[in-house]
């Protein structure tokens, strides 16, 4: 039997951002006894990262906005892959949660009534997003943590899960070891709830830190559970670019939703050329109607650059591939003539500091260079829309870490408003099927003492290779064979790559003086998490033999409408990845009606 | 255009370490963490340190830079010579862990002792209407990341590990701060800002607004109309001495949190104490070596301005039992709120000249 310090809880939260603070809330507040264990200290998650709000159809700004146009649009961004039930309950309850933020303490932007103010974004209709300047996420996160402090819920900093445990099906606990220390931990606990975030780390140029491998994702597979959507990567149209150790390093969309354009080497608005057939209707077609769509909305149609995410990535690299592009490979963001000095550093303030800092640009006087990164994955675990419950039971996913709600591709805004709807909805469910177990499942002691074989192996491995190299060629793989466009042959390509780095995973050892604070260590324990991850998104963008929403196919680049009804499933059979696919839940007639009006 | 760079880092843990010298081949426009992440990857897989964001935005990559406490990510190598030597050494007010990473703990302990925002009543429906002039306040505070580089610099604390159970720190001034100003609160802070979190123990040197990378003003904004609004729970602006009546829509609260074990776990199991022991024969803090303190009077690049104003000597005294040291820092509220006032009349001085 292995020494490991031992806890048991109600409900164990895995991610300590804006999904599982939101989660652990809910959790105790339904009389959970609860715990939130996360990779990093409590504030720093990845929600801190977001900038531009939280979509929620509050109508301050356009009274005409309502849950059924927030619905629309964001099926619409999705190019209708959605889950049509996350996105309702989504549209209908993100107001509330957003209300709830501000009586724990949230401080937003307001309008000249006193309400929430909301900015405009792409995708949405109306200027929808809650926020504070461009430092929307930290608000957030401070806001939730705060909370949760003041609510006594214990929280296990810096200490990193990398398995789940079963008993029959049934999810018994959790696996993890201390950054600290190196020390062995399991969780005894019925329920839990992964917060985990994303894999973007798995690509090269990506706006997501070091956490984001994706280890939610693997574990959930390795326990039982499915994925869907793996496919669709999201690649944000607009990251730097120089100086290159900045190289990805998120823009907000809000610089186009203040007002900013995008231009080519040519100094053209080349955005009017790339309207998609989809979007048409609603989109501007010159520079005119598009300049007065800011004030007024309701006679005018949207400047392109607000298409959705996946249009204008696609944009972009189309024009730096014909070489219209900047000097350092991008094209040009400007905000600096088209709005004052004061308005730019007072709506857009951490961006103004991001560019003066380490880029040394005054984007209050000329434009930035962008081009696309990796920013969010789609898919993840397959849950059930009310509850956030996986197909295993007593396990739940929230977030990024699952799948359905965004669809094809996620409309800038609505990330931190799942968040929150989906957090409170998992801490409740979790704590209510805790509640009713008529026994606890217990953890299995040969589980356990698998799980610290493997945890520890890289340091029975001497003169293996250096874990950095092998993360280093997975995501030099990923970025140019699974990136933004993509081929037959290059995704069988880097599938093979795949099982190559697997191999040389299986022998890196760790150097160095021990398992103290060791992050040679924890990079050769994320390696596994992260290849099993793009295999999936591999193997998923080789099925799907169209283009749609962040998944684009140069050798299929139509939209397949029988692809339109199916989502691919992603599940582990004896170490083997396989792929099925699945219809998609069809969306009842009262609600296909809102989709049958042209604009 | 690249070149190598010479890199001294201060590698051990809390048995001791000393300093490592190392030649790091590095970009242009790169900043110290580059250099760090390249050493990591390259020679030094085991080095310890925290980041996440890369950005200047999470706060995680605190550490002190030829003596100064920086963010590491926002620290561009252009800003030194190229053939400079730069020293990396972790933050000195928190214990080492291990080489750039030090126990932070302190500051979530300070954090649970604060009393959450209380508003009066339900905001369901989206009823709470504030002006943005009168949430901008409070925002100013709320862009703070808890990178903790004030507390790091902060002398209240700063090689005073007997200060630390009895001062909560400019990062959980401007807490109370944004707490005080907001237009919905019902809870009065204020007394309890000074006597159980140590806010008397500020002589506003400004030390922590220097090297905040967010550029809050943390002393002219916050710590300073604390201290004034402090003032006015206890003494009348005109009659020193004569008790004023409390806000009347605002409930006075002492110290949240508890005296329970901290939900804030370590490894081992053990929760962290409620607060810190206090230091009677063996100091906690793990000393950082004397190599890193020379170093450390470089800190902020004013040795001419810390020395030039003697800290209230009443509090430098205090004896390392609390109770002492509330009566002995009550009498230091005095000396501050005239300082508070003449920093107050140098601003409007200053503002009435424009």
């Amino acid at each position: 039997m292995t020494e490991t310090e031992r806890h048991d809880y109600d409900v164990v939260v895995i991610g300590a951002g804006g999904s599982g603070l939101r989660a652990a809330i809910a959790a105790h507040e339904s009389g959970a006894r609860t715990a939130i264990v996360c990779k990093s200290l409590l504030g720093k998650a990845h929600t801190v990262m977001a900038e531009g709000g939280i979509a929620a159809a509050m109508a301050n700004v356009w009274s005409e906005d309502n849950w059924q146009v927030h619905f629309r649009d964001t099926m619409r961004g999705g190019k209708m892959l959605n889950n049509w039930r996350m996105a309702q309950l989504h549209a209908q309850e993100a107001p509330e949660r957003v209300w709830e933020l501000e009586e724990w303490g949230a401080l937003f932007d307001r309008t000249d009534e006193g309400k929430i103010s909301q900015r405009d974004f792409g995708g949405h209709r109306y200027a929808r997003l809650a926020h504070v300047g461009d430092r929307t996420g930290l608000e957030m996160i401070r806001t939730l943590q705060q909370r949760a402090v003041d609510l006594g819920i214990d929280v296990f900093m810096e200490c990193t899960i990398t398995r789940l445990l079963l008993d029959g099906g049934r999810i018994s606990g959790a696996f993890g070891y201390w950054r600290e220390t190196g020390s062995l931990v399991t969780f005894h606990a019925p329920a839990v709830i992964l917060a985990t975030g994303g894999i973007g780390k798995s690509f090269q140029v990506t706006s997501n830190s070091w956490e984001y491998t994706g280890d939610g994702h693997a574990m959930a597979l390795w326990a039982g559970a499915s994925l869907i959507n793996m496919e669709f990567v999201q690649f944000h149209p607009t990251g730097m670019v120089w100086p290159p150790s900045v190289k990805g390093i998120l823009i907000t969309e809000s610089v186009r939703g203040e007002g900013g354009v995008l231009r080519n080497s040519e100094g053209k608005r080349f955005m009017f050329d790339y309207i998609p057939e989809f979007f048409k209707a609603e989109t501007a077609d010159n520079e005119a109607e598009a300049d007065a769509w800011y004030a007024d909305h309701i006679n005018n149609r949207r400047p392109p650059e607000l298409l959705p995410r996946d249009e204008v990535a696609r944009a972009i690299n189309s024009e730096i591939k014909a070489g219209r592009g900047s000097p350092h490979g991008g094209v040009f963001l400007d905000i600096a003539s088209r709005r004052t000095p004061e308005d730019i550093k007072r709506r857009l303030p951490s961006m103004y500091h991001q560019f003066k800092e380490l880029g040394d640009v005054d984007i209050t006087k000329e434009p930035m260079e962008v081009a696309p990164t990796c920013h969010y994955v789609m898919g993840g675990v397959e849950v059930d829309a009310d509850t956030q419950s996986s197909v295993v039971d007593g396990l739940y996913a929230v977030g990024e870490v699952s799948g359905g709600m965004h669809g094809s591709n996620r409309l800038g805004g609505n990330s931190l408003g799942d968040l929150l709807v989906f957090g409170k909805r998992a801490g409740e469910h979790a704590a209510e099927y805790v509640a009713h177990l008529p026994a606890r499942p217990a953890v299995k002691e040969s589980d356990v003492d698998a799980a610290a074989d493997e945890a520890l192996a890289p340091f029975t491995n001497p003169g293996g290779e250096n874990p950095y190299t092998v993360m280093h060629d997975l995501q030099e793989h990923m970025q140019s064979l699974v990136g933004i466009i993509r081929r037959g042959d290059e995704l069988e390509r880097a599938l093979t790559e795949i099982e190559r780095l697997k191999a040389r995973a299986k022998d890196v050892s760790v150097r160095g003086t021990g398992r103290g604070y060791n992050p040679g260590w924890h990079t050769a324990l994320d390696l596994r998490a992260m290849l099993t991850v793009s295999e999936c998104i591999a193997r998923a963008a080789l099925e799907r033999t169209e283009s749609r929403g962040g998944h684009t196919r140069d050798d299929y680049p139509s939209t397949d409408p029988q692809w339109g009804t199916v989502n691919l499933v992603v599940t582990e059979k004896r170490g083997n990845v396989q792929l099925d696919r699945k219809p998609l839940p069809v969306m009842p007639d009262d609600l296909k009606t809102l989709f049958e009006e042209s604009r | 255009m690249g070149h190598d760079l010479n890199l001294r880092v201060w590698r051990g843990d809390a048995s001791g370490g000393d300093f490592v010298s190392y030649v790091v081949p590095v970009e242009e426009g790169e900043v110290v963490l580059d250099a760090i992440h390249r050493l990591q990857a390259e020679q030094a897989p085991d080095l310890a340190v925290r980041w996440n964001c890369k950005a200047g935005k999470c706060g995680s990559c605190s550490a002190e830079i030829n003596g100064k406490p920086r963010l590491m990510c926002m620290t561009r190598l252009s800003t030194f010579d190229p053939a400079e030597t730069i020293t990396v050494t972790p933050m000195r007010t928190f214990p080492v862990i291990r080489d750039l990473v030090t126990d932070v703990s302190f500051n979530f302990e300070k954090a649970r002792e604060v009393p959450a925002f209380a508003p009066a009543g339900s905001n369901s429906g989206g009823t709470f209407r504030m002006a943005q002039l009168d949430v901008e306040r409070g925002q100013e505070f709320r862009k703070c990341i808890e990178c903790f580089l004030c507390q790091n610099t902060c002398h209240v604390i700063r090689d005073h590990e007997e200060n630390k159970p009895a001062f909560a720190g400019p990062r959980f001034f401007i807490r109370y701060a944004e707490l005080d100003m907001h237009p919905l609160d019902t809870l009065d802070r204020r007394q309890m800002a000074q006597e159980s979190e140590g806010l008397g123990y500020c002589n506003i040197t400004k030390c922590c607004t220097e090297v905040c990378p967010e550029g809050i003003h943390i002393t002219d904004n916050g710590i300073i109309p604390l201290k004034e609004r402090v003032v006015d729970t206890k003494y009348d602006p005109v009659f020193l001495g004569l008790r004023i009546g409390r806000r009347k829509d605002r409930r006075v609260v002492g110290p949240a949190g508890g005296s329970g074990p901290s939900p804030i776990k370590r490894p081992g199991g053990v929760a962290v104490g409620t607060r810190p022991p206090a230091p009677a024969a063996v100091p906690a803090v793990v000393q950082v070596p004397p190599a890193a303190r020379v170093a450390d009077t470089n800190v902020l690049e004013r040795p001419a301005a810390v020395p030039a104003r003697e800290p209230v000597s009443a509090v430098e005294t205090a004896s390392a039992k609390p109770v002492d040291k509330l009566k002995t820092a009550l009498p230091a509220v005095g000396a501050t709120a005239g300082i508070g006032f003449l920093a107050w009349a140098l601003r409007r001085a200053r503002s009435a000249r424009k």
